[in-house]
């Protein structure tokens, strides 16, 4: 069938707009709100962080204090420490994850018997909300009734009403660990699947031609090819991790006294309990140029990796 | 571009601005020294302002 001209009468409301003003008239709107909701905040961030504003007394007169807001930040020894967990946190979290993730993956891309369903089963966690994660998790670790308990004592030997996973100050960090590896591994798999499953077979075969071993395969074919993906999923999950709130305000607040208070339990109770905004609008930016610096570099090794 | 300084050529220039970024990082998160901690932050803004200006120079 031959192609038809738009009919006049359709064409004419949009005579005199050029393809680049049409163009403009779609992405508008989504610009304005990318505006509004994304980049008029993180200036207006950067501006409160030079002053003392406190936003519980707004009829107070606002003082430009210039950079001392960092300079107390970048010299208190507590925010030093919040880092610190905040780091051990992230490594753990990102080792544990990448890891295990990759070796679910690697065993459901066998396809044996009933690997749909079970790809179903571990992907259950990843879809609940992390306030019912949370709770549900501090009634698991209750030392009197928590199936945790039991199950580690069970193993172990050790009494269950010793193992206080949430009130102890070495076993309270681990205990956000696992259940953020519980939580996220399947997140970590499913891009690890993809990859793996991008990895066309001809590959295995002329590997298998040629007599490489499955070892050898999986170090010159399987683990290169899906770098790219496992990259991806570390990027994703650090720049979730470094601003991971919910689950460890939820499971232990910040405590016993400051074991699990990470960066951003610090960052709300410095804006939210004490209210000082100029403040944490200046912690903020500090964890903020932080993420954005590594999510730089981080991106440019994706593209050297992809590249190969 | 054959005008363009050698040093200043994006290979370089971006190849240090990662190197202030991981150090910034590094001192930011380290629990050796509090000195290296504060530091940190300028090392970090210095390293990413620069990524991001230098990853628009010529090749």
């Amino acid at each position: 069938m031959a192609a038809r001209a738009t009919p006049a009468r359709l064409a004419k409301p949009v005579t005199g707009l050029s393809d680049r003003m049409v163009a403009w008239l779609f992405i508008g709107p989504t610009m304005l709100l990318l505006l509004a909701l994304n980049i008029f905040p993180l200036f207006w961030a950067i501006a409160l962080s030079f002053t003392n504003y406190r936003a519980n007394r707004p009829n107070e007169p606002v003082d430009n204090v210039g950079i001392r807001n960092y300079e107390r930040i970048l010299t208190d020894p507590d925010i030093w420490i919040s880092m610190q967990t905040t780091a051990n946190f992230v490594f753990w979290t990102i080792a544990l994850q990448t890891l295990i993730g990759f070796s679910l993956a690697y065993f459901i891309d066998r396809k044996f018997r009933g690997h749909a369903f079970w790809t179903t089963i571990i992907l259950v966690p990843m879809m609940l909300s992390p306030a019912v994660v949370g709770n549900f998790w501090r009634f698991l670790y209750e030392p009197q009734i928590g199936l945790f308990a039991y199950a580690v004592s069970f193993v172990s030997g050790i009494p269950p009403t010793e193992i206080a996973m949430l009130s102890n100050v070495t076993l309270a960090p681990w205990s956000i660990i696992i259940v953020d590896t519980w939580m996220w591994t399947p997140y970590v798999m499913l891009i690890c699947l993809a990859g793996l499953r991008s990895i066309p077979d001809y590959i295995y075969e002329a590997a298998e031609v040629d007599r490489a071993s499955p070892w050898r395969q999986f170090w010159s074919i399987t683990l290169p090819m899906a770098l790219p993906f496992i990259m991806l999923a570390v990027l994703f999950r650090g720049i979730e991790n470094f601003k991971m709130f919910d689950m460890v305000n939820l499971l232990t607040g910040g405590g016993p006294g400051s074991t699990t208070e990470v960066a951003s339990i610090t960052l709300k109770r410095e804006a939210f309990e004490k209210w000082r905004t100029g403040y944490s609008s200046a912690f903020a930016i500090i964890l903020f140029v932080a993420v954005f610096g590594l999510a730089n570099i981080y991106v440019k090794a994706l593209n050297r990796v992809k590249q190969r | 571009m054959t005008g363009w300084p050698k040093i200043l050529r994006r290979g370089p220039m971006e190849a240090l601005a990662v190197i202030l970024i991981g150090l910034g990082f590094f001192m930011l998160f380290q629990p050796f020294v509090l000195q290296l901690y504060s530091m940190s932050f300028i090392t970090l803004l210095v390293g990413t302002l620069m990524f991001i200006i230098v990853s628009k120079f010529p090749e």
